[in-house]
Order: structure tokens, then sequence, then C-alpha cells
């Protein structure tokens, strides 16, 4: 196996669309999946008990089966409902709703994570609920769970590959179609390797890099 | 202290005495089980305004518990608290009948009472400023500045206008429990109440916590503290309330509670103290 660099300048236009269509997917889905996630791990907290059965069947059914089988019942299966999608909205909801699930079980713990007193306290100066919510929790719960969502996200961008099998034209499907046409698949594939790595080694260091930020917010001794 | 809570008025059907006159804080028959097991068993206490009340006793007495229950943090199951006469949760009919009160009267009895936990619990992700003015800010919807003037004067009360952009985890024990303290004082409250306050700290860091306590007695506010520690409630405190196995079983000034003879169950409590050397300032 020898990487054809002459090949990979000439491709470069749709080797870059796919690049493309890999991030903003990615940063997309992740930051919708974390809302869609705060929301459900808020509704399972402060929300009636069934609305909280409902959300945990939502998230364990999410959790409980693989991401490319969620993907084709999506893709596939939702015109027997009449939803037909394109691809590119399809693996966007899609993964959305997948991250969604992970999501709301990170902010769960996050909820818990932050200290009862630190609720009691803003309770006693008179904040409401939903001013507890965005004033303390919110961002308390961020600096908690912001290791566990940069894991997160490291583990989406590795999942938009799945969107492929959809015909998104993302990095996998994008770089996978020359590496055949040229008979250079593997090539292709160690090259989609090196790319994936990248991307996740960049995104760890933006999460290291805001930990350090935040560190000065955490907990002090008490 | 001036108050512009409009609260501070008692209600014109209230039956309660003018609130010149009524005590700080008046909790009447209060108990309050957890489960099974009841923690308070029908405590009456008085908090006279202006002055500082010491509340001792065993761990596990519920001494906590009933502070927490005075804050609203935990909710009575028997009995009625009342601020400056004005019911705290619930209102008591003549037939014993407990009804609750509407959520934004809660919040406004609520806010007439300042709370410092053993914890600190300040917000880490606001400054030693933020965190003071928060409240003033989100409830009180005054303006950035003014609450801004308003928490450096408090954090100037502590001796700590020099931190004020400091975040908690750049903060020693004793001036996180400082700032606690000017946080509860920016609301500008008719009462505080302390739950140990200086239990969680170094024995070197609480002097400074103590110090300013000592302070505040001095300028007239009403102190409400639960302590462990017995120098300072025999030198501060202006009344000592006792409570052993969730009954209040001694209620003086300090020369009442701990002169000779002493109870049983106090000198009891105070001989496990002895070894700390705190009952010799007696
Ligand atoms: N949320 C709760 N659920 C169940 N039991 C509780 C709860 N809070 C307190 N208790 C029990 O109530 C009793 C009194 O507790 P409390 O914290 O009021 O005591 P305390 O006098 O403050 O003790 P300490 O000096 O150790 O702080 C204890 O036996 C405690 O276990
Ligand atoms: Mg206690």
């Amino acid at each position: 196996m020898s990487l054809d660099f002459g090949l990979i300048i000439e491709q470069m236009p749709d080797i870059l669309s796919g690049l493309w269509v890999t991030l903003w997917i990615w940063v997309v889905a992740s930051i919708l999946g974390a809302a869609l996630g705060f929301l459900v791990a808020a509704a399972r907290r402060y929300g009636p008990a069934p609305l909280d059965w409902l959300l945990k069947l939502y998230v364990e059914i999410l959790r409980g089966n693989p991401f490319l089988i969620q993907l084709f019942l999506l893709y596939f299966g939702g015109p027997f409902i009449g939803l037909r999608l394109e691809p590119i909205p399809a693996g966007l909801i899609g993964l959305t709703i997948y991250a969604s699930a992970y999501f709301s079980e990170i902010f769960r713990a996050g909820f818990q994570a932050v200290p009862r007193g630190h609720v009691e306290a803003a309770q006693c100066v008179g904040l409401s609920r939903s001013q507890i919510l965005r004033r303390i929790l919110l961002p308390e719960m961020t600096m908690l769970v912001l290791p566990q969502c940069v894991n997160m996200a490291i583990i989406l961008i590795k999942e938009t590959a799945i969107l492929s099998i959809i015909t998104v034209p993302e990095m996998t499907m994008v770089i996978g179609a020359i590496g055949s046409q040229q008979y250079a698949f593997v090539d292709a594939m160690f090259l989609l390797a090196i790319f994936y790595w990248v991307l996740v080694e960049i995104c760890d260091w933006l999460g290291r890099r805001a930990e350090a930020k935040l560190s000065k917010f955490r907990f002090a001794v008490t | 202290m001036s108050s512009t809570a409009p609260t501070r008025t008692p209600h014109a059907n209230s039956p309660e005495p003018h609130a010149a006159t009524a005590p700080a804080v008046a909790v009447k028959g209060v108990g309050k089980t957890f489960g099974a097991t009841e923690v308070l068993k029908g405590i009456d206490l008085t908090v006279p305004a202006g002055a500082t009340t010491c509340l001792i006793g065993p761990s596990g007495s519920g001494k906590s518990t009933l502070l927490r229950c005075i804050a609203f943090l935990e909710e009575a199951t028997k009995g009625t608290i009342t601020i400056k006469g004005d019911p705290l949760g619930f209102a008591e009919a003549a037939n014993g009948q407990r009804t609750r009160l509407s959520p934004q009267n809660i919040r406004s009895v609520r806010s007439r009472i300042g709370m410092v936990f053993q914890q600190f619990n300040l917000w880490p992700h606001m400054t030693a400023l933020g965190n003071v003015c928060e409240a003033l800010v989100t409830v009180r919807k005054m303006k950035r500045k003014e609450a801004e003037e308003r928490g450096m004067a408090q954090l100037s009360r502590v001796g700590l206008e020099h931190r004020a952009t400091h975040y908690p985890s750049e903060l020693s024990g004793g001036q996180q429990q400082r700032v606690a303290i000017a946080r509860a004082l920016a609301l500008d409250p008719e009462i505080l109440l302390f739950d140990e306050p200086t239990a969680s700290l170094d024995p070197e860091l609480t002097g400074e916590v103590l110090n300013v306590m000592r302070d505040l007695a001095g300028s007239g506010m009403t102190l409400l503290v639960v302590t462990h520690e017995i120098g300072f409630a025999a030198t501060v405190g202006e009344s000592i309330a006792f409570l052993d196995h969730g009954r209040l079983l001694l209620n003086g000034t300090p020369r009442e509670v701990f002169g000779e003879p002493r109870h049983p169950r106090l000198a009891q409590f105070l001989e496990t103290y002895l070894d700390r050397g705190a009952a010799t300032l007696l």
C-alpha cells in the first residue's frame, strides 16, 4: 500500500467537501443533541412522574441498540409512517436524537453532582426555580460535565461515518468512493483513519483548554 | 435596618401582633418527622429582635433541623413559625388546621431571613462580588452598577473588599464564609441564621468569622446561631437555647443556662467540650 499524493491533490475539492459535511453535521448534531439532552434531563427531574417514565423509556431504547439500526429505521422506515427525509436531514436528525439520549444521562448525573447546598443557598436568597436552573445549576453543571461532554463529542465524530450508509456525502462516503473508483480502497481507509484521528485530537485539545479555563470555577475545599 | 420590602408591614387582616413589638421569630409547637423518626418534638422558642440567640445541644438533637425549618428549607410537620408576626409557609386557624400560603407569600416572608451554612455554599462560578450581587440583580431587579456598589459595601463590612474579583476557589475557608455572610447581608434581612458557621474551618480561621459575627451582634442585628463554640455562645449570646433529643430543655440568659446549678443534661453535654478546653471560657 502506498499513498498516492498526486491522487489526493487531484481529488482535493471532493475530499474537502466531504470533510466539511462531516464537520458541520458533527458540530450541529452535538449542539442540538446536548440541548435536547439537557431538556430531557430537566424534564425528567422537574416534570411529573409519567413524563419521567416516558423519557426514561426514550433514553433506554436509544441506548439499547446500535446507531446504524436507528438510522436505517429512520431513513428506510420513516416513509412507512409518512416521514420521507433526504439523506442529510435524516442523518442530522438521527444523530441528534441518538446523542440526546447519552447527553441526557450526562446531565442527569450533572444535576445530582451539584451540591444541594448551592441550590439551598439560592432558595434562601429568593431565586425562583427557573432562575436557579439558569443561574446556578446550568453553569455549575457545565463545569462538572464538560469532560464527559467532550468524550461524547468524540464518540459522535466517529459515528458520523455511519451516515455514509444512507448516502450522506460526508468524509467516509466521499473518500471511500474515490478509493473504490481508483482501486485504492485501503489507502482511502487509511487516509480516513488519519482524518478522524486528527479531528478527535483537535476536539480533545479544545476540551482540555476549556477545562483549564474553567478550573478556577471548581469547588473549593468545602 | 431599613428595607424597601413591602412585605414588612403585617397584613391588614393579620391577627398577629404589630411587627414593632413582635419577636423576630416565634416558633410555636413545631414538630418535624422524617419518615418514622420524630426529630423535633414540639418546640416553643422566641427569638428576640436585635439580640443574639445561640442554639446549642448534642449532635443529632435537631438544631440544624430547627434552623432549616425557620429558613423554610424544611417544612415543619406541626406547629407554626412567625417572622415578626407574619406566618412562614403555613397559616394556622384557631382549630389547628394548617393551610399552605401562596408561593409569593412564602418567598416574600422568606426573603426577610438570611442563612449562613456550615459549608459556605458559595456559587463557584461567580466571583465574591458576583455571589453577593446575584440576588440583588436576579430577584430584586437592581441595576448591575447599583447592585455592585451595594455588594462592595457588604464585602467591606466583612473586610473583604479587596477580594471582590476572586472566585471562591481562590479564597480561604474563612474568607469564603465571610463572603457568604456578606451575601446574606446584601438583602438586608431582619434576621440572620447561622448553622455552625465555623465547624468546617481550620481552627486558626474560626476567629475571623466569629469576629464578623461579633460585630454584627454589636450592631443590633438579630442573630440565631447554631454553634458548638460554647465560648462564643457564652460571651456573645444574649439568649441561650439548649436542645436535647428534639426538645427545648433550657432557654434563658447565659447566666441562667450555664450558671450553677446546671441541668444534668447540659452538664453532661458541656463535659464533652471540657476536653477541648472550650468550657473553660465560661
Ligand atoms: N433529611 C433527613 N432525613 C432523615 N433524617 C434526618 C434528616 N435530617 C436530619 N435527620 C435526623 O434528624 C436528627 C437531627 O438532625 P440534625 O441535623 O438536626 O441534628 P443537629 O443537632 O444539627 O446535629 P449536629 O450537631 O451533628 O449538626 C438526626 O438524628 C438526623 O439523623
Ligand atoms: Mg447540625
